[in-house]
């Protein structure tokens, strides 16, 4: 898929919102045209008057009339996203970036690993992969969140479990008595996930120290570097390669990224300058 | 010839690799546990003699917090499953237990008796050193996984 230059903002309706968490909304976007993106790529979204951000697509790339983005409400740009009601327009330019390598993955095992607010630009991937389950061995869902209160899509995260084609796992750092999950770390679902590590390849989006031992656990279980996939976030502005503000070493993260193969990265993700 | 429970250690990933002699030394230091849903394998101050090889279930670390938490006032702090292990403080003095350890999924389990295993342990200094170096390494799994808890990585309003 070629990548858009600059181009200025369509205006979107909104179709649908929904409150997945207390600061956490999904909004459902009716496209203005024809628009087609891959697992991982991302829209700038524009507020007149406040300003853009970017934001991964978190829906079916199948489903192209119904554009999916799920917003963190952290900053007035997305306070402002996350407060539009059905009707209301957004701008919308995109979609940029690298997608998820499915192909790679396919013949083997994938694992898709997500931390916080990280699952949503995992979704479009695990939708595809279950899309076309035929194509890979076991495929394994982990998923940890801060709290129970905290966990999203958790009506779809039920219809995954009772699937016997999907292992999920889901843990939350901390919880009071009732909940009656697991308790623990992202990576520690590494230890305990069925999956063949030599064919497996994974997928991993969240807090970078959380995708650092994620990867630390991911090769102690003998996954290699060259079939790890991270999605990585800085200061994104322009999204066209033009502003320099995501610049992750020698990387552009809106040109070259978000979807990164771990090798390209190793050498940064550590450096605290970078 | 009586069954024994050394299939049962055998087969839990934290003896894999463990020598069958050294095995065999420790099965007598072992008895085979159920524990329904909603008990209590130990409870916070208690004397801690033992530890837990869990088979199957899941067990709640949990610590007593008033007026926090759910109407009891409990926070959970790890939950654990099978192949995990529970229990260190039979190996550290005052020898007493830091947390409850609440049933939340029928648990079986493998109690080892930890003063039979540290009598052991004094005869034979290479299967001390070999169960020393297994729980160093889960305790630096869990302090990796303290760490990060305490971190709090979903919490920063920068990182996704």
């Amino acid at each position: 898929m070629a990548r858009p230059g600059w181009i200025e903002p369509q205006f979107w309706h909104v179709s649908e919102t929904r409150q997945e968490a207390p600061d956490v909304v999904t909004l459902g976007l009716t496209p203005a045209g024809r628009f087609e993106f891959l697992p991982g790529q991302f829209n700038m979204l524009y507020q007149p008057g406040i300003g853009e951000v970017p934001i991964s697509v978190s829906g079916d790339a199948a489903d192209t009339g119904h554009i999916l983005h799920t917003i963190r409400d952290v900053g007035p740009v997305s306070h402002a996203l996350c407060a539009l009601r059905p009707g209301q327009r957004v701008g919308v330019r995109g979609p940029y970036g690298t997608s998820w390598p499915l192909a790679v993955a396919a013949g083997g095992d994938l694992v898709i690993i997500a931390g916080g607010i990280g699952l949503p630009p995992l979704r479009p991937a695990l939708y595809q992969a279950l899309g076309q389950r035929e194509r890979f061995g076991r495929v394994v869902l982990l998923y940890g969140a801060r709290t129970p209160d905290d966990l999203l899509f958790t009506d779809e995260l039920s219809a995954w479990r009772a699937r016997f084609d999907l292992d999920v796992y889901v843990t939350v750092d901390a919880a009071a008595r009732g909940w009656r999950g697991d308790v623990g770390v992202v990576p520690d679902l590494v230890r305990r996930a069925p999956f063949d590590p030599p064919h497996t390849t994974a997928f991993v989006v969240g807090p970078e120290i959380m995708m650092r031992f994620t990867v630390r656990a991911l090769r102690a279980a003998g996954v290699t570097d060259d079939r790890m996939y991270l999605s990585m976030e800085r200061n994104m502005q322009c999204a066209v390669a033009m502003c320099g503000h995501c610049q992750l070493g020698p990387f552009l993260v809106c040109r070259d990224g978000p979807v990164f193969g771990y090798p390209q990265l190793a050498r940064w993700l550590a450096i605290r300058e970078v | 010839m009586p069954q024994t429970l050394e299939p049962l250690l055998r087969g839990h990933k934290f003896f894999a690799g463990l020598e069958p002699a050294h095995l065999s030394l420790i099965v007598s230091c072992a008895a085979n546990e159920v524990f329904p849903a909603g008990s209590f394998l130990f409870r916070e101050g208690e004397p801690a003699q033992t530890f837990y090889l869990i088979r199957e279930g899941r067990l709640a670390l949990e610590i007593a917090a008033p007026g926090r938490g759910s109407s009891v006032g409990a926070l959970v702090v790890q939950t654990l499953g099978e192949g995990d292990v529970a229990g260190f403080s039979w190996l550290i003095e005052p020898h007493r237990w830091e947390f409850d350890g609440r049933v939340v999924e029928r648990v079986l389990a493998v109690r080892m008796d930890g003063t039979c295993l540290r009598d052991k342990c004094e005869d034979d200094p290479r299967l001390g050193y070999e169960l020393m170096r297994r729980f160093a390494r889960l305790a630096a799994n869990e302090l990796q996984a303290t760490r990060l808890q305490l971190l709090d990585v979903y919490g920063h309003a920068h990182d996704r």
